[in-house]
């Protein structure tokens, strides 16, 4: 195992990683087309193309509404289940808690599949909100991992020093619990905004005639004509991806320095 | 010590217990606890004694029994209404507050102005040594200053009690030794009583009072420093405080309030009936004796009551040697201890020596 | 009054607290997980008649799945393409996480890792679709190796076939097969490997006897982790897979909207489940062996 091999083996790793993310603002900006080699000439035109396309603003809509939404609402449930997971021993603890985890070991067809049919059956139309639900299911998991990790690393005698120093356990929750774990509440809200803002599956199945960003997208990608623009929009969401992740991490880390814990990770 | 006027209970616990399902973590305290006393809690990880103070604290409810703090029944009165504050093994300092705000935390609901309150916070961190602290943030403290900044922020509610778990264990030797001082000398100036919960025998004798010897769920004994040390109620309790050899004895007969003991080593003894802590029937039993109350004797020295042996085993310290010896007749070895003063040898393994006794200093077990 | 005392003091314990607490969580994932996956195992058991649903219960969907060449065939490739993508995926992630954790200094590990999960967190579909960019017949890929004249005519087998799915399915998951990897090799007590070492052992030896062994844990999660999505991927099988690498989901999708045959696009997903089902037990099973024979 030496060390050189290694490291040359990890860059042309990254380049494997990274290739597709890389091709993506070259084509963006490419006067041509077709999405293909050689590039024609630097332009901006796809980008103005996607100012007028009053379809693609519905569905970037919807897809901020879902995915604020379901950030919002995962987190809410994901604090109770951290909460009550890192907190509390009851009952039928691993049943409940691996229960409400399994959709991360669950293909997403699966979860689309079966509340599709659930709402056929019932008559129930599609809409936004259907889709809200399915992103809620599949976010809280994550949710949780992340909470999970922010209370755990919270000292409990801290909590208890509150309510001995005269506060009742509710501003013990405001006054100390909730600053403590605020990073981890960010870093989730985070997460589960970019999850359902890049979910294409249930968005797909469950989505009626209100298509999120993704739904949109794929649609698109049948006319060769529209890939270039595209290739703008992939541009941008590239580049907010990864602006959020960043933001993210900087919480997660703010909130390990705050504890003064070692930094062991990232977030999976 | 304090004056020997036992002084009024400021709490009061009767016949408590504590279960976690099946498990029995607090099988019956009966004790008082003097108001402006120091008082320890001490044994072995497991025995119960923070279960017993985090149940006075109100974090645990207790199974039976009632816990009476200044004449009150606890029963139902969560901690943030019990007139009692805590400094918590891990010091749990808010990491997100600065000094002064952590110092402050309890005085929210105090009704008092911002000045007050800065002075009140002030003095509070003077008192602990932590004078000009205030503006730091939490989590740039060591180990020492964090244990000053949780006592600043317990004892500025001024509360009747201060409960202290394992204070001075994530400390270094030298820190803990410091604290020790400095926590005794706090307790004197306030006047409030303090129970420590310690592990540490060494760390209980210094600092307490009294001192009460939990194992399993009961308390084994309660007694001062001296007592506890000197007379202790069963060898178990001798064995956990300090160093103390034990060999077989017979006890022979009870007349007028002495006891005629028989052990194979040292020969006869005649102890006072206070020297045995249990029943004393006639038949078979053990006398505890601590390290230093046996004296190696060099040449040319002799006492009244000597036994011959033979070093076994020694091992030096530096300002003491302890020596390992078989007595002639004896089943088990004792340890002596003797101090290294100018010009006193230190024996070598496998010399016959001679050992001064004194029954005075025997405790016997029936 | 003794009684709602007692109900008052349950509520009280950690027991009835953590139950209220996660209450709330619970009844979402049962109302919208619990209820749903039982009506679709109900549903495989009914059948379609043409827009009625026939609610006598009847194995006759899974008869047709089993026996059905186009089912049988399908179902048999969704497993061998997602084995095949967990093996290259994890084969291809070992020597990265190996890297971080033994060849990078602990001050710069947070950043590599970063690093790797930054691709995976953009849009998935823009992915797979610039992956049929790259391998297309006159994309980067053709272009490059016939420009450094390793091949005379672009290669074809690239994509639209089931190599096209493997490749971009081991691109998506790669930092789940990278994490669990590294996070296991970050677990291994380095005075281990001194101490192999110190008894005689080289390096590669060392490498083979003390920390392969000890990362199997984290090689079999990251199998796990990577199996269990690709079985049931929709998108990348219709992107790049052509006719030759479509695969289950792709199949459940047009049961229930193109054919209209929502019983039997049940009966599949329950296929799905089940495959999953058991290879994941499989591989739990095979983790609990190796490390209870370890400890």
């Amino acid at each position: 195992m030496k060390g050189r091999g290694l490291h040359i083996y990890a860059l042309v790793y990254l380049v494997f990683l990274y290739a597709p993310i890389v091709l993506l603002p070259l084509f963006a900006f490419n006067d041509g087309t077709t999405i293909a080699f050689p590039l024609q000439g630097f332009t901006l035109d796809w980008f103005r193309a996607l100012v007028t396309t009053p379809a693609l603003h519905e569905a970037t809509l919807n897809s901020l509404i879902i995915a604020i939404s379901t950030a919002v609402l995962s987190t809410c449930l994901g604090l109770f289940a951290a909460r009550a997971a890192t907190r509390y021993r009851f009952p039928a603890k691993p049943v409940i808690v691996g229960f409400i985890m399994l959709p991360l070991v669950l293909p997403e067809i699966i979860v689309a599949i079966s509340l599709l049919v659930v709402m056929l059956q019932l008559g129930l139309s599609l809409s936004i909100w259907t889709i809200i639900a399915g992103h809620t299911l599949i976010c809280v998991p994550f949710a949780i991992a992340i909470l999970q990790g922010s209370f755990s690393n919270m000292d409990r005698s801290l909590e208890e020093a509150s309510v001995d120093l005269g506060e009742t356990p509710l501003t013990t929750f405001r006054l100390v619990t909730l600053p403590l774990v605020m990073p981890g509440i960010i870093a989730s809200l985070l997460i589960c905004f970019t999850i359902s803002l890049d979910e294409f599956i249930i968005a797909f199945f469950l989505s009626g005639n209100e298509p999120t960003l993704p739904v949109y997208l794929w649609g698109q990608l049948r006319f060769p004509a529209r890939l270039p623009v595209i290739m703008a929009l992939g541009t941008i969401l590239v580049g907010l991806s990864v602006g959020l992740l960043i933001t993210a991490e900087f919480f997660r880390r703010r909130g390990l320095r705050r504890a003064g814990l070692p930094d062991s990770g990232g977030f999976l | 010590m304090k004056d020997k006027t036992p002084p009024r209970p400021i709490i009061t616990l009767e016949g408590v217990h504590k279960y976690y399902g099946d498990y029995h973590a607090l099988r019956g305290i009966d004790a008082e606890i003097g108001e402006g006393e120091f008082f320890s809690l001490l044994g072995p990880s497991g025995c119960g004694k923070t279960t017993l103070l985090r149940a006075i604290a109100g974090f645990e409810d207790i199974s039976s029994g009632r816990i009476l703090l200044d004449g009150t029944d606890m029963e139902g009165v969560p901690p943030n209404r019990r007139p009692t504050n805590m400094v918590f093994q891990s010091y749990a300092i808010f990491p997100h507050l600065s000094v002064a705000e952590n110092v402050g935390f309890g005085l929210r609901k105090a009704g008092m102005g911002n000045a007050e309150k800065a002075r009140a916070v002030g003095e509070a961190l003077e008192m602990v040594g932590l004078g000009g602290y205030g503006d730091r943030a939490a989590h740039a403290l060591s180990g020492g200053q964090r244990q000053r900044v949780a006592l600043a922020r317990a004892l500025i509610l001024k509360p009747k009690v201060l409960l202290l778990d394992e204070p001075l264990s994530a400390l270094d030797k030298k820190m803990r030794e410091q604290m020790q001082s400095e926590l005794r000398r706090l307790q004197r100036q306030v006047g409030i009583t303090f129970i420590l919960v310690t592990h540490d025998q060494e760390e209980a004798l210094i600092m307490s009072d009294r001192i009460a010897v939990m194992f399993e769920g009961e308390i084994a004994q309660l007694a001062p420093p001296q007592e506890l040390y000197r007379r202790p109620a069963s060898r178990r309790v001798g064995e956990f405080i300090g160093m103390m050899n034990f060999l077989p004895a017979t006890i022979m007969s009870e007349a007028s309030g002495k006891l005629q003991v028989e052990v194979p080593g040292l020969g006869k003894a005649e102890l006072e009936r206070a020297q045995c802590p249990g029943p004393a029937n006639p038949g078979p039993g053990e006398i505890g004796l601590r390290p230093e109350s046996l004296t190696v004797l060099f040449d040319g020295q002799d006492a009244e009551r000597v036994a011959p042996g033979k070093v076994e085993e020694v091992t030096y310290y530096g300002d003491m040697t302890y020596y390992d010896v078989r007595l002639e007749g004896a089943p088990n070895n004792v340890t002596v201890s003797m101090r290294n003063m100018p010009g006193r040898p230190v024996l070598a393994r496998g010399e016959a020596t001679k050992l001064a006794w004194d029954a005075r200093a025997m405790v016997l077990f029936g | 009054m003794s009684q709602s005392s007692g109900f008052s003091k349950a509520l009280r314990t950690d027991a009835g607290k953590g139950l209220i607490l996660i209450s709330p969580t619970a009844l979402f994932a049962i109302l919208l997980l619990a209820a749903p996956l039982t009506s679709i195992v109900l549903l495989s058991f009914w059948t379609q008649n043409f827009l009625t649903i026939d609610r006598t219960f009847t194995l006759a969907n899974y008869s047709e799945a089993l026996t059905d060449p186009l089912y049988r065939s399908l179902m048999l490739r969704s497993v061998k393409i997602s084995l095949s993508v967990t093996a290259v995926t994890v084969l291809l992630a070992f020597p990265i996480a190996y890297f971080v954790s033994f060849h990078v200094r602990p001050s710069r590990k947070s950043l590599w890792l970063f690093l790797i999960t930054i691709p995976f967190w953009t849009s998935y579909l823009i992915r797979v679709f610039l992956w049929r960019v790259i391998l297309a017949y006159d994309g980067p890929v053709n272009g490059t190796l016939i420009g450094l004249g390793v091949i005379d005519e672009p290669l074809s087998w690239i994509l639209y076939n089931s190599n096209a799915v493997v490749i971009t399915l081991a691109h998506a998951f790669a930092p789940f097969a990278i994490l669990p990897i590294f996070v296991s090799l970050e677990k291994i007590d380095r005075s281990f490997l001194e101490a192999a070492q110190d008894l005689g052992e080289t390096k590669l030896m060392t490498f083979f006897r003390v920390t392969l062994p000890l990362a199997v844990p984290g090689v079999l999660a990251a199998a796990l982790i990577v199996m269990i999505p690709t079985v049931g991927d929709y998108v990348t099988p219709r992107l790049v897979g052509g006719s030759g690498g479509t695969m289950i989901a792709n199949m459940i999708y047009a049961q229930i909207f193109d054919l209209n045959d929502r019983p039997m696009g049940a009966t599949l997903a329950v296929g799905g489940m089940i495959i999953v089902g058991s290879i994941a037990l499989a591989l739990v099973l095979l983790t609990r062996r190796w490390t209870r024979a370890r400890s």
